[in-house]
């Protein structure tokens, strides 16, 4: 590999200039001559079995092109039976932890039940949207309502209505893991407690919603498909078994993709029903999601229950947890135990709780279905904990941060084997670096000890501060696998290609670092492309902190590959040994000699086939390397985060003053890519902590399908976001880096929730709910100062 | 269709050129920058006048164009974010200060920031960070956390005029 000069360099982005010009290319900015636009007509009701659909009237409207229901594609659009490749449980998972995973298919179009609000019953194609939309108005649909499950508690008592016949107790998929003696742990404890945690339901929220256009072209029997995913493969793997085509007939691309954060990853019937349409009515189809549809329609997130028990000793050393906990999946599960194990296996994080029983219930509810969202069970998983070790501390009258450096691993103890499989069935084996010295670091840099002594009154004695610690270890980097392709064009033009898709991760920028290291050019010589699913054969998608690791690594190797045949083969022009050879700028030429150089369009030259081919003896035409890594298994990022925040006594509002992060996500390609990543990452945790919650009524209605009513942080709620980076190189990968895309995420919540603890610490509040509202804090108050137990216990 | 409801010539200033297509009255000027003129910078976040993506200038003041109808503006003068630089040319400063701040990931809501943005620099060319996190709290950004926007929004203010403070707090 050629010197590492570019990767580790903050680098401007080569990505911005046509999202700046508003000259980007996303998908409703895509018309092709003749398009046709879909509006869907979706389920009113939570529950209900559909009588009859009147479609006549919307049928003859002018400007209609045609009204679809689920009779109309029957035998031509088969249901999602396999949702994700996730569904497939490696072997040692299965043997571990023993999972009851139930079928559960999900039409297209609903045939004959509705299970949530948002979901597709009828397609309205039509001229244009407004015209769409005129005619949805004048389907009539008959339907005839069944009871309703909105709580997951309910829905697995006796007697409760099944959702899906073949699911039992309408518990869709469960597992348990149990390691250490753990009732023998809680039979001696000196202490126990128990909680009820409850972490809400929200929405992903990326600013562009959904949307789909699909052109069919009937002479070459090939369907292009844009879809605003994170997933292009799977969307072209489920078009293609869905429709009864072969991949090679799909091309599916992710042009610009305005957000993702883990709702994109899923195939939705969307995506299916307007590449069949298009196939059916020979015109280009296409659909554009509007807010109110992706607030009933898009897979929603977190949404557990959590019933936890916690054995401890007089010092605040947690020796047993044992928890049960419900995942609200709504009404089909797309990702199985995706969520819920990655809650199970991140649960203790950097916490050593050696006696540990979990189990895990997936649960069906008249709500719209449960998809990863940033964090993907993790930020669960630490609310718990995290809440667990801060009222552990605070019952014992000890401080909460003597009490996490006593629970923390040691270096010592690093690498460090949790005893239990992660997800892809390989041994959960920590290679975090020095924790507590991390810990110490966060202490010093958010001035814990100077708080510890001043007052908590920061203004008037109503104003209180409080500062709360929070942890996250996370697996990055999943597999299976991900690809590169490095090549030279015809005129020496390097040219990268991933099978990842970026949607704000600055693949294009930060792959570009790692392809020109790799190759030992400047990144500006290489144009790098993703995001389709003709560049690269096999690709998986962006999401789970994943692109740098697989991707980033498929690309340094793509690329070094390349490198190694440019100079064998420019060795062969200029009589040279390779190794004596060097790049410079487009040329290589032999070391101290520039005179003797050939430019890239030359050695690509001498590499197409054809008579004028120069190649070393035994050599094959062509300038193109592929690679694709396969990771062992993932590599664990982690950290510790603090919050800083004030609390108004007299109204319950928190302010979040500052956030402090000490983290460590292996070696950074682009150290200026990550914090805008981090910082974004806990933004959105603030949103989880203060502000988020989608809220359905007693009748399966959601109350939330605006931005009026579902409230996402604005430039005056997020605070100043303070990072520490410590990079310990996983020995994972070639490049020594991990996953961060998900990190800042994660730790907000119990950061947010214990620091308001602290500001009220006189008052012995608890909380276990999310999100904290000023409705909330004002009642634990109130509820404290009458000499009533202050929050929520 | 009443003649109320039949489409007609809209013409309007856009970018510093008369442009004139015919839409019905309820098309939303959104609808029309896009779907007639061509004009897809303009995006749409919500529809329903709370993210920002979609904001424009109408005669020198931000609206959101998902919530007017195109036939309101008959006349006026629209200045969106292609507006703001030419076609490979130099970028506008705020342009150049979003990039070099890393003031976006996704991009998706940035133009309606970078039209916000315009106005205020334009009522305020030396705006103190309050004043900034304060007005960039009509749009929404679900990627970045702000921190950079803002930084960016100072950068253009110091590259905008030279004299501007390095940040009055």
């Amino acid at each position: 590999m050629a010197t590492e000069v570019h990767v580790g360099r903050r680098m401007a982005r080569k990505e911005d200039r046509p999202l700046v010009t508003g000259t980007g290319r996303f998908v409703a900015d895509i018309r092709p001559v003749g398009t046709v636009d879909v509006a869907f007509g979706r389920s009113p009701v939570a529950h209900a079995r559909i009588e009859a659909i009147g479609t006549e009237a919307a049928t003859a409207m002018d400007g209609v092109v045609g009204v679809y229901t689920a009779p109309d594609i029957q035998g031509q659009v088969q249901p999602f039976t396999l949702f994700v490749d996730q569904e497939h449980t490696p072997p040692s998972l299965d043997q571990s932890i023993h999972p009851v995973i139930r079928p559960c298919d999900m039409d297209v179009l609903a045939l004959t039940r509705v299970r949530y609000v948002g979901q597709p019953v009828v397609a309205i194609v039509a001229e244009s949207r407004y015209l769409a939309e005129d005619a949805a108005e004048l389907v009539d649909i008959d339907y005839e309502e069944l009871p309703v499950l909105t709580d997951p508690e309910a829905a697995i008592a006796p007697g409760a209505p099944l959702l899906h016949e073949q699911v039992p107790g309408n518990v869709q998929a469960s597992f348990d893991v149990d390691l250490g003696a753990v009732d023998a742990v809680f039979a001696e404890a000196e202490h126990t407690a128990s909680f009820r945690f409850l972490v809400p339901r929200v929405a992903g929220s990326p600013i562009e919603t959904r949307g789909v256009l699909a052109v069919h072209d009937p002479v070459q029997e090939e369907l292009t498909v844009w879809s605003s995913t994170q997933t292009p493969y799977m969307v072209r793997t489920r078009i293609a078994e869905m429709l009864g085509l072969a991949e090679q007939q799909v091309r599916v691309i992710a042009p610009d993709v305005g957000g993702g954060f883990g709702p994109k990853v899923q195939v939705y019937p969307e995506e299916i029903l307007v590449a069949h349409l298009s196939m059916r009515l020979g015109r280009p189809v296409c659909w554009i999601e509007d807010r109110n549809e992706h607030l009933v329609a898009t897979g929603q997130s977190r949404d557990q229950v959590h019933t936890v028990e916690v054995a401890y000793r007089g010092d605040g050393t947690i020796t047993g947890l044992r928890d049960r906990f419900l995942l609200d999946c709504g009404a089909f599960n797309p990702f199985s135990i995706t969520c819920a194990y990655n809650t199970a296996a991140h649960l203790r994080g950097l916490y050593r709780v050696p006696a540990y029983r979990i189990r895990g219930e997936c649960v069906l509810t008249n709500k719209t279905p449960n998809v990863p969202y940033r964090g993907a069970g993790r930020p669960e998983a630490t609310f718990v904990m995290d809440r667990v070790v801060d009222v552990v501390a605070r019952r014992l009258g000890l401080d909460p941060a003597e009490v996490i450096g006593r629970n923390l691993l040691t270096v010592a103890e690093m690498p460090c084997d949790r005893g239990m499989p992660y997800r892809d069935g390989a041994p959960i084996v920590y290679d975090c670096g020095d924790v507590p010295a991390s810990f110490d670091r966060l202490l010093r840099q958010v001035g814990y000890a100077e708080h510890r002594s001043a007052t908590r009154e920061v203004q008037d004695g109503h104003v209180r501060r409080g500062i709360g610690f929070a942890t996250y270890v996370e697996g990055t980097g999943k597999g299976p696998h991900e690809g590169a392709r490095a090549l030279l064009d015809s005129r020496g033009d390097i040219i990268v290609l991933a099978g990842c898709t970026p949607h704000g991760q600055s693949h294009e920028t930060a792959f570009s670092q790692v392809a020109a290291d790799a190759l030992g050019v400047s990144p500006e010589q290489i144009t790098f492309r993703a995001g389709d699913t003709a560049l690269v054969p096999y690709g998986v998608g962006t999401f789970a902190s994943r692109s740098a690791v697989t991707a980033g690594t498929a690309v340094a190797v793509a690329g070094g590959r390349l490198r190694q045949r440019i100079l064998a083969v420019a060795g062969e022009l200029l009589e040279a040994a390779p190794d004596d050879l060097e790049f410079q700028d487009s040329t290589v030429h032999v070391q101290g000699d520039v005179t003797s150089s050939v430019t890239l369009h030359q050695i690509a030259a001498a590499a197409a086939p054809g008579p004028a081919a120069r190649l070393p003896a035994g050599m094959d035409h062509g300038m193109d390397e592929s690679y694709y890594f396969v990771p062992p298994t993932v590599t664990f990022a982690s950290g510790l985060m603090a919050a800083v925040v004030d609390v108004d006594t007299e109204t319950g509002v928190i302010d979040v003053r500052k956030i402090v992060l000490v983290h460590d996500s292996g070696r950074l390609i682009n150290p200026m890519v990550v914090e805008g990543q981090i910082h974004g990452g806990v933004a959105q945790g603030v949103g989880t902590a203060l502000y988020e919650r989608l809220v359905y009524d007693d009748t399966g209605q959601p109350l939330t399908t605006t931005f009026m009513d579902y409230l996402l942080p604005t430039s005056m709620e997020v605070p100043k976001v303070e990072q520490i980076h410590v990079e310990t190189r996983s020995d994972r990968n070639p490049l020594g880096v991990k996953g961060v895309g998900e990190a800042g995420t994660i730790s907000p919540p119990p950061a947010i929730v214990n620091a308001v603890v602290d500001a009220l610490a006189p008052l012995s509040v608890e909380f276990s709910e999310l999100p904290l509202t000023p409705e909330v804090v004002l009642d634990a108050v109130l509820a404290a100062r009458s000499g009533r137990t202050g929050g929520q216990r | 269709m009443s003649r109320d409801d039949e489409a007609q010539e809209i013409a309007l200033d856009v970018n510093g050129t008369k442009r004139c297509a015919v839409a019905e009255p309820r098309t939303t000027l959104a609808d029309f920058l896009r779907d007639h003129l061509g004009l897809t910078g303009t995006h749409l976040g919500c529809e329903h006048g709370v993210c920002g993506a979609c904001t424009v200038l109408l005669d020198s003041h931000s609206v959101r164009s998902c919530l007017l109808f195109a036939v309101q503006t008959e006349g006026a003068t629209v200045t969106t974010i292609e507006g703001l630089s030419e076609v490979n040319a130099e970028l506008h400063p705020i342009q150049q200060a979003f990039s070099a701040q890393h003031g976006l990931q996704c991009g998706f809501c940035t133009p309606g920031f970078i039209v916000s943005v315009a106005e205020l620099l334009a009522e305020d060319p030396d705006p103190s960070e309050s004043t900034i996190q304060s007005w960039l709290s009509g749009n929404l950004c679900r990627c970045t956390g702000y921190q950079n926007i803002v930084k960016a929004v100072r950068t253009a203010a110091e590259l905008t005029h030279p004299k501007a403070g390095p940040g009055r707090g």
